[in-house]
């Protein structure tokens, strides 16, 4: 409820993070999502991730677009820089923020709606750019703040609370990312905050954009008999398909030392990805295997790491960009200034 | 004697008719800077179709000793080289004028004409004779023509031989044929016809510090003088040389020597929702952002443009107008995004716009946009046109001011933000009711939630009507305070004027050789040409020392004149309309005739002081 504030106080004995702060230094405001919403899940597993990295607050810049899960930058690190923007246009908006600025960590928070319908070209963009930031779908099927209308994941066949069936076929942004060469695509649960603590702090360590789609039921209007975007649905038929540990940098030495038959992956930033529990012939970093493995397991949902790859240039190093921010370049190097002016006007003569 | 046939230096008009794709631009625009060369003042309009390949395009150059460039309807000599036009392009001939095609096949008999001059020049057989691949054959008949042209008008070929040794500096085998292309042409019409014609060119000294330089070109340095280092936009004509041009000069001077590193970021977006999301996340990231765009793309970008007013964050974007509604006629040129870009978005909008005339206008107003942009941390339309932004124009050289700092508005440092105990975004307004912002990044106290929806001066969510209202009242308070800043009208007054002329942008150089020629007729007209929006005091205050005023702009419904009538507390009767939105450039001719028409009869009898009927205007506004 907006009218409820959090209290100020905070118990001396909680833990801190590298740079002194403890995880409620990373909440924002009180959620006024409907209880029991996976979205609120979400946000306390992305502020579980942003104080196990030691980010920076003021150093986060947090944006989405509009929707149910488009509200929750509210919920997180109240010291970010926080961008509620329109329907469908965050992905643009960030693109444009992570050229001018690429030095702050980027958070992009969407629903279904806003990326699989009125965004979906933005996202798809961001994608084949590479932009450097983490873009979660919390994704429910369902049209929440509208009430109830069928959004663009909801798949064939799922009834809608009033018992009507869906009978368009689903973009699932998952496959949609593969196959326009997203560097990064994980799947997980808002159930499993197991799981996709991990997946948020190696998206955020990933050297390009990271896809992160996470199934969210909706509590209020898909959660029935006939949704599958259920809690139920959602557990009975998920497949944890890789099991991903993440790595921080200075742990380096420690993390390339996996069980047998385990897969490291080096993220950019230096932090190691490795990942357990991988299905016999499925690799993370070959997009035909896991794309194999995907058409192969339809029935069930497959949610992990799915895909990563480290070694494709992101947007600012295909624009060979320098490394600070592009706003702080001194207008002495950006103005050519009066000679170079006279010197080019000869071509016009 | 007819007048044609009276000797006429410096003071004619000729038409080029074309088929796209041939070729012909280069040749068209060799004679139009041989022209500039000569020191004579010159004007190139390129009319051409929304194609790739194969259909009719036209070129006009007029030439004015006086200064009078803006485009003449009367063609003293029409060069037909597409038989698909030959009808129109004899019909267009003035009266005594001369026609001048390809005789390589005979001209349809029906189509002569007993009172004009009609020259044949066997161009293609000229050429197939001498070049022997068939791409060359055609590209070299364009160069032909402009060598028979040389010959007839008098073109210094001294200057024109300069001009292939520059174009054609490192590709010596394309000079020579395209001086032997130019020789044939040249000679034919030495040795057949009587050269030079009546009308001609002789040498002045009008160009001395002058360029010659599309609008589109000339915008896209200004926003590299500017200081711009991000730059988004889709594809789209008129607009789409304004990024190349960007792309090219930043790759010239914001390369790093030592690095290699680029100090700019161009994207090339999915559409122009995109675009200028990009723009708005950078500007409201603190780098200087802009988009370029045409009409279509305003449309698209109406969404966003709201947030970026409401939000309050800076984006500039450069409208090159072209003819609408919809697809409309993309390659013709129109002031029809006046009211669309004025209060682009959904609610209560405003936005700030700026009217540059000519391209040395486009150089100079681009940093004011940003500078207007990140002072009032809201969006900024610099409003060009396709004639302005893709035709050649003879501009003053483009001047820089050393002393020129960007105006980043207030953005609080870090040392600023350390001092204070909390930071509230739209609160503590200043005398020009903007508050101060921050840049991501740059402190902890900086922090803050920039939202689209309803918010109070805090910078907090609300749906309570007094917060929400208080901070809408501010944003109009701050676009009022805008006038202030936008660059003021410029008015030539005359003695004894008893109406005023008022226009905007790329209508200038037609509009003031019509009060030129009203004045001789007797009817004596004040001047005022708007360059920004929110109007300047002086806009209204010129209307209202006026009992009539013709406003004059391209585009059916009389935009400028609605927003003079919405936005100024001016009497709607005193504001008649001169209008033309066919999608050519101006004309005088288009002014003179409709303010005849309009005037009142008490006014036609007052006639003016003799000086006053003659005075012609040869210097430009903008010195």
């Amino acid at each position: 409820m907006p009218s409820i504030t959090k209290p100020v106080a905070v118990h001396p004995s909680l833990h801190r993070n590298a740079i002194g702060l403890n995880l409620r230094d990373y909440e924002g405001a009180m959620s006024t999502l409907c209880a029991g919403c996976g979205h609120d899940s979400i946000t306390a597993a992305l502020i579980r991730a942003l104080w196990e990295l030691s980010i920076e607050p003021h150093m986060i810049a947090k944006l989405s677009g509009i929707g149910c899960s488009s509200k929750t930058p509210t919920y997180f690190v109240n010291g970010a820089h926080g961008f509620n923007s329109a329907h469908g246009r965050m992905a643009a908006i960030a693109t444009g923020a992570n050229a001018a600025n690429r030095e702050l960590t980027y958070i992009g928070v969407s629903g279904d709606g806003d990326s699989l319908s009125i965004g979906l070209g933005h996202m798809c963009h961001a994608i084949r750019r590479n932009v450097k930031m983490l873009y979660v779908i919390e994704n429910n099927g369902v049209y929440g703040l509208t009430k109830g209308q069928f959004s663009a994941s909801a798949d064939v066949g799922s009834k809608s609370k009033r018992g009507e069936a869906n009978r368009m076929t689903p973009i699932d942004p998952v496959m949609l990312a593969l196959s326009i060469g997203a560097t990064f695509v994980a799947r997980s649960f808002s159930g499993d905050k197991e799981q996709l603590v991990p997946i948020l702090k190696a998206a955020i360590a990933h050297r390009g954009f990271a896809l992160v789609d996470v199934i969210s039921p909706c509590v209020t209007f898909n959660d029935h008999n006939g949704s599958t975007k259920s809690y139920l649905y959602t557990r009975k038929h998920m497949q944890r398909t890789t099991e991903a540990d993440f790595v921080p940098p200075a742990s380096e030495i420690l993390a390339t030392i996996g069980p047998v038959g385990s897969t490291t992956v080096t993220m950019h930033d230096g932090s190691v990805v490795r990942f357990n529990a991988v299905p016999k012939d499925y690799d993370p970093t070959d997009r035909k295997k896991v794309l194999n493995y995907l058409q192969e397991n339809q029935g069930s949902i497959a949610t992990g790491l799915l895909y990563v790859d480290e070694t494709v240039a992101n947007m600012h190093e295909m624009n060979a960009t320098p490394a600070g921010p592009l706003w702080s370049l001194p207008y002495e190097k950006l103005c050519p200034g009066t000679a170079a002016l006279n010197e080019l006007q000869e071509d016009y003569r | 004697m007819h007048q044609l046939l009276r000797t006429r230096v410096n003071d004619f008009a000729i038409k080029l008719g074309n088929v796209n794709g041939t070729g012909s631009a280069s040749a068209n625009s060799l004679l139009m800077q041989a022209i500039f060369r000569m020191g004579i003042p010159v004007s190139g309009k390129n009319l051409f179709p929304s194609n790739i390949q194969g259909l009719p395009t036209w070129y006009e150059i007029r030439v004015n000793k006086d200064g009078y460039t803006a485009r003449a309807l009367e063609y003293d000599l029409i060069i037909a080289m597409n038989s698909q036009t030959y009808a129109k392009d004899v019909a267009e001939v003035r009266e005594g004028g001369y026609l001048l095609y390809d005789s390589t096949w005979p001209l349809d008999p029906h189509l002569r004409r007993d009172d004009i001059t009609i020259l044949g020049i066997p161009f293609s057989q000229m050429c197939n004779e001498s070049f022997g691949e068939s791409r060359e054959r055609i590209l070299m008949k364009n160069i032909a023509y402009a060598g028979a042209l040389v010959a007839m008008l008098d073109v210094d070929m001294g200057v024109v031989e300069q001009l292939l040794d520059e174009k054609f500096s490192t590709k010596k085998a394309m000079r020579e044929s395209n001086l032997k292309a130019l020789t044939l042409g040249h000679d034919y019409a030495k040795q057949n016809f009587s050269c030079p014609l009546p009308f001609h060119l002789e040498k002045m000294d009008a160009n001395g510090d002058k360029i010659l330089i599309d609008g589109n070109t000339a915008a896209a340095l200004g926003c590299l003088y500017a200081g711009a280092t991000v730059a988004a936009w889709y594809p789209i004509t008129p607009a789409t040389s304004i990024m190349d041009a960007f792309r090219e000069f930043c790759e010239q001077y914001r390369k790093d020597p030592q690095t290699g590193e680029n100090n700019f970021c161009v994207l090339q977006a999915e559409d122009e929702l995109g675009a200028i999301g990009m723009v708005i996340g950078a500007s409201w990231n603190g780098a200087r952002a802009f988009t370029s765009t045409s009409g279509p793309g305003i449309s698209l970008m109406n969404e966003l443009l709201g947030l970026a007013y409401y939000a309050e964050i800076p984006a500039v974007v450069i409208d090159v107008q072209r003819v609408g509604p919809s697809t409309g006629m993309p390659t013709r040129t129109q002031q029809g995004d006046l009211m669309e870009a004025a209060y682009a978005s959904h609610g209560d909008t405003k936005h700030i716009l700026l009217f540059p005339s000519n391209p040395a206008e486009c150089f100079e107003f681009a940093p004011k946009a940003f500078d207007l942009a990140e002072r009032f941390q809201t969006p900024v339309f610099m409003m060009t046109d396709l004639d302005i932004g893709m035709n050649d124009w003879v501009v003053p050289k483009l001047k820089w001011d050393e002393s020129y700092r960007p105006d980043r508005g207030r953005v609080l440092t870090a040392e600023q933000l350390s001092q204070m105990a909390k930071f509230q975004r739209y609160h503590n307004e200043d005398e020009n009711s903007i508050a101060a912002r921050t840049l991501p990044g740059i402190h902890a106290k900086g922090a803050f939630f920039t939202r689209g929806s309803g918010h109070n001066k805090f910078g907090g969510y609300t749906e309570t009507p007094d917060e929400y209202q208080e901070v809408l009242d501010r944003l109009l308070r701050k676009h009022k305070a805008a006038a202030k800043f936008v660059p003021a009208p410029l008015v030539q007054t005359r003695p004894g004027a008893r109406i005023g002329i008022i226009t905007i942008g790329g209508c200038d150089p037609a509009v003031r050789e019509a009060v030129d020629i009203l004045a001789a007729r007797g009817i004596v007209a004040d001047y005022m040409r708007i360059r920004g929006f929110p109007f300047d005091s002086g806009v209204e205050e010129f209307i209202m020392s006026h009992n009539y005023c013709f406003v004059v702009e391209q585009n059916r419904d009389a935009q400028l004149r609605s927003l003079l009538v919405l936005e100024t507390a001016v009497p709607k009767d005193r504001l008649r309309s001169v209008l033309s939105y066919g999608g050519f450039p101006l004309s005088a001719r288009h002014v003179v005739e409709p303010v005849i028409a309009q005037v009142p009869p008490e006014l036609l009898n007052a006639r003016p002081k003799s000086e006053d009927a003659h005075r012609t205007v040869v210097s430009d506004t903008w010195e």
